[in-house]
């Protein structure tokens, strides 16, 4: 049985588990519906032109995991950002475990997607945001729709900000040979509120996981949002992340996506401008080896006059890995004054490493400021001379460059140990100890 | 000031096409429809040896499988294939030596085209082998080129006179399989232009050819064939005008070039069919495939100036496949009215060093839609390949489109490709700063987008440089205020 078939079955039992008359339960039916007529998408549609699922298909994934799991917190430390207090949200093979996380309802609510689609108290947020950004067409968001049951749910109201930025943990155990995760995540910011959330995905084992998440996050009036994506996964995990960003009048949201590991992982990220004098900030730095697989695709849709977006994505790509990059800007006619940049920079290391990248502008708007810039290229030879004339060491001089040379993305990161993390993250893989202070 | 915007803006609406008429020349027609007999027909009708006969039935079996290609950002009726005649030929044959023979209407429709033949014989030294309807009329300057070696004809002339050139290398660039339209061509195609230049010889003067669309209801596919054998040089020169006509026609035309180890071509083209009238109603549909092969130090160079065509589709091409090989695309694409083109360019690196430059330039008004679609391919062994792409969009009105789908492929670390795009509209401190010094805002939108092209109309040589600065200026003249 293919996994289509095997997705389209499981429906039936996820049903039984379910309160059927919860008017949820009503898009979940219209989402498996919309899945079962597109199915996976396959390498002739043009947005999966450069990332094939076929090999993640002929997986048995579980679909629900049999056993539960429990970890000690001392084993999975390393994962958090552990250096800052914060609230945390973690799932084992995508159930909620209570004790090691910390959740909270004061003032804001830092809790659980569950609870939010069956408690009455949070019906009416439910009835106004869930499922209304994300796209009711694109199949793998569809699949997560029709099984969203668990994940994150954060909502911030007016004027408040949490007292400590949120983590959300997903850790696989392996107690299954394969398993499949489709988290679904829900963050709310209201009218001049702010929230910081980082966000990772963990496989502990050498088991197969493939997790299809979906976030959507709303920022309403002057709100600011700073989403992280820690992506630093073992090489028997895939990710597939759709994420769905509504902005109003004022907001901003950044973005920042760090891609350092897992056999596969696609990101999608859509951002709609639907306000005016919004800011959409997205920055990625990709770093890459083996047989790795990323592929970055953004979409900024400008659907009001004065918006801007920026957009900064830098690859570092060895051996047998790929990196694509499909960048799309639309700028709507009614979006006059829009200033959308795009950036796209990539470095090649090895000879069997491969770029593919698209970056893409579409414009109705004629009053506008749009660019996109993009290159592939190496190191500077110059440079890498001068270094190695100081007496640095070639490896630790290309480590320095290729830090350089990804930095400037980091910059924007607003939590200072977490760009510590990821400052060191970078030199681990990059394979060398810088020899200074990150 | 002479113009308000308002008046500006409807004078460029009422513009008609200035080169619409229609020439009453009794044309050899062939019945509506595509079938084999009908490949058959035409492959006979030009005496045509069997092997010529069987590749045209090749390409007809393959087109009949495949679909029309839907991918580009274009949108439009598709023509039926069965309601078009895929042969016409003005009827008075056999060929004329000199221009007195030549029938008297024809010569006048040149005249009003501008390119009287004993003018362009005198002034331009231009050989020039006009294609109307399908069918090469008259070839000048045929004894000048003979003497270096040089063959210029028509490529049914070529088949007959020069068929182990021909068929050892039509479709070699562009394989009858190689897309709907150019199979399309390859089975039907009626008549074109064909060219060698020998081995080392410069050749003496820019050649060139005009199309021109004239018997209602035929489709005119036209097929190129241009080879420069080892260390020659050849500047070719393409133009086109089309009468003014409701119903949409096709141009589906296939060019292949081929540069042997050390040689240059440089492509240049005008375009400027009939784009449809201010409602969007008529029009050419142009879907051209163009692809040049470099062998060795080769280098290819296309220049296009597309002004016209209600929808172009068209990418010339480049496959770097010698080493140290060139390709080089310059392009302006100017839409107007209800207009659309997805036009870009491929630059195939496969041999070492090889280098390739990309300057796109598009200028879309009224409601128009003007596309770039590139590909820059990186293979494994093209070692320290080097590309430089640069795409700028102007956009004039607030009802029109820019769009940029760059796909960039790199499978080589020693590659170095940069892609850049920018759109933005014409300042209005610039117009002013023009206003400022005694400029009217017309003259200093003309001055502006000449500005902005100039990096493409320099590429062109210089007779064309003058006719594609006059077309410019018509296009776009007072589109903006």
């Amino acid at each position: 049985m293919d996994l289509k078939d095997k997705l389209l079955s499981s429906f039936l039992a996820f049903e039984s588990n379910v309160d059927l008359d919860n008017p949820v339960h009503e898009v979940r039916s219209e989402a498996i519906k919309n899945f079962e007529n597109r199915g996976f998408p396959s390498k002739k549609e043009e947005a999966w032109k450069y990332t094939s699922l076929n090999s993640i298909q002929k997986v048995d994934f579980s679909i629900f995991p049999k056993k539960e799991s429990t970890l000690e917190y001392k084993d999975i430390k390393k994962y958090f950002v552990h250096e800052i207090d914060t609230y945390k949200i973690v799932f084992i093979d995508g159930v909620y475990s209570s004790y090691l996380s910390e959740t909270t309802h004061d003032g804001v609510d830092v809790c659980l997607m569950s609870a939010a689609l069956t408690k009455p108290q949070y019906r009416q947020v439910i009835d106004v945001y869930f499922n209304k950004v994300a796209s009711k067409d694109e199949s793998l968001t569809t699949l997560n729709t029709a099984f969203s049951k668990e994940g994150a749910y954060i909502y911030i109201p007016k004027n408040k900000m949490p007292k400590k930025p949120i983590q959300i943990l997903h850790l696989a155990t392996g107690n299954e040979a394969a398993l499949l995760l489709q988290p679904r995540n829900l963050v709310i910011a209201e009218e001049n509120a702010e929230v910081q959330v980082i966000e990772r995905h963990q496989s502990l084992t050498g088991n197969e996981v493939l997790t299809n998440s979906v976030t959507e996050i709303f920022a309403a009036k002057d709100a600011i949002v700073d989403y992280y994506k820690v992506q630093n996964d073992v090489n028997t995990a895939s990710l597939i992340d759709n994420t769905y960003i509504s902005q109003k009048d004022n907001s901003v949201v950044r973005v920042h996506t760090f891609a350092f590991g897992g056999k596969l992982t696609r990101n999608n990220l859509n951002f709609y401008q639907n306000g005016e004098r919004i800011d959409s900030i997205l920055k990625g730095v990709t770093i890459l080896g083996e047989k790795q697989h990323v592929d970055h695709h953004t979409l900024v849709h400008h659907a009001q006059p004065n918006c801007e977006s920026h957009q900064d994505y830098k690859g570092i790509f060895g051996e047998q890995s790929t990196g694509v990059f499909n960048g799309k800007i639309i700028v709507d006619k009614i979006a006059q004054k829009t200033n959308a940049f795009q950036q796209n920079n990539n470095v090649l290391i090895s000879d069997k490493a491969t770029v593919n990248t698209k970056p893409q502008l579409e414009i109705f708007a004629d009053d506008v400021k749009c660019s996109h810039g993009c290159t592939v290229g190496q190191l500077d030879e110059e440079a890498l001379f001068y270094l190695q004339s100081r007496g640095i060491p070639k490896r630790e001089a290309q480590a320095l460059l290729m830090y350089a040379f990804a930095n400037n993305v980091l910059e924007s990161v607003r939590i200072p140990e977490l760009k510590t993390r990821i400052n060191k993250l970078i030199a681990n893989k990059l394979g060398v100890s810088l020899g200074f202070d990150l | 000031m002479a113009y308000t915007e308002e008046e500006l803006k409807k004078e460029l609406e009422t513009k008609e096409y200035e080169y619409g008429f229609y020439t009453d020349i009794e044309s050899d027609t062939f019945p509506k429809g595509l079938n084999e007999d009908i490949v058959i027909g035409i492959s006979k009708k030009k005496e045509e040896p069997e092997w010529m006969t069987e590749w045209r039935l090749e390409a007809f079996r393959v087109w009949k499988e495949m679909e029309e290609p839907e991918w580009a950002n274009v949108h439009y009726e598709k023509p039926n294939f069965q309601d078009i005649s895929y042969y016409s030929a003005p009827n008075k044959k056999p060929k004329y030596n000199s221009l007195d023979e030549v029938d008297p209407e024809l010569l006048e429709t040149f005249k009003k085209l501008g390119i009287s033949l004993d003018e362009q014989k005198k002034l331009a030294g231009v050989a020039v082998d006009i294609v109307m309807d399908s069918v090469s009329v008259a070839t000048t300057f045929k004894k000048t080129l003979a003497e270096k070696g040089i063959i210029f004809c028509s490529i049914s002339e070529a088949i007959q006179e020069h068929p182990e050139l021909v068929k050892k290398y039509i479709g070699t660039v562009v394989p009858q399989k190689d897309n709907f339209y150019a199979a399309l061509n390859s089975a039907v195609f009626s008549d074109g232009s064909f060219c060698y230049i020998p081995k080392g010889v410069r050749c003496p003067m820019e050649l060139s050819t005009y199309f021109r669309i004239n018997q209602a209801g035929t489709g005119q596919f036209e097929r190129t064939l241009v080879i420069a054998d080892e260390g020659s040089y050849v500047s070719y020169l393409e133009g086109c005008t089309a009468p003014s006509r409701d119903e949409n026609q096709l141009h589906a035309a296939v060019v292949e070039l081929i540069a042997l180890d050390d040689a240059e071509i440089k492509y240049s083209t005008v375009q400027n069919w009939f784009p449809g009238d201010k409602d969007g109603k008529g029009g050419v549909f142009n879907f051209v495939t163009k692809r040049g092969l470099c062998e060795k130090n080769a280098k290819i160079s296309w220049t296009q100036v597309e002004t016209g065509s209600a929808v172009t589709w068209k990418y010339p091409s480049c496959v770097l496949k010698g080493d140290n090989s060139i390709g080089e695309f310059y392009s302006i694409a100017v839409t107007n009215n209800f207009q659309q083109a997805d036009t870009g360019t491929k630059m195939i690196h496969l041999g070492k060093n090889t280098k390739s430059t990309i300057i796109s330039k598009g200028i879309s008004a009224g409601q128009s839609q003007n596309s770039y679609r590139g590909l820059v391919q990186v293979n494994s062994r093209a070692e320290n390949a080097r590309n430089f792409s640069q795409c700028d969009s102007l956009l004039m009105g607030n009802s029109c489109g820019a769009h940029t789908f760059p796909y960039i492929e790199t499978k080589n670390k020693s590659a170095q490709i940069e892609h850049e795009a920018t759109t933005s509209k014409i300042g209005e401190d610039q117009i002013f700063y023009c206003n400022q010094r005694g400029i009217d805002t017309e003259k200093a939108i003309a001055l502006i987008v000449n500005g902005f092209s100039k990096e493409v109309l320099n590429k062109l040589p210089m007779e064309f440089a003058v006719e594609a600065q006059k077309l410019l200026e018509i296009s776009l003249e007072g589109s903006v205020g």
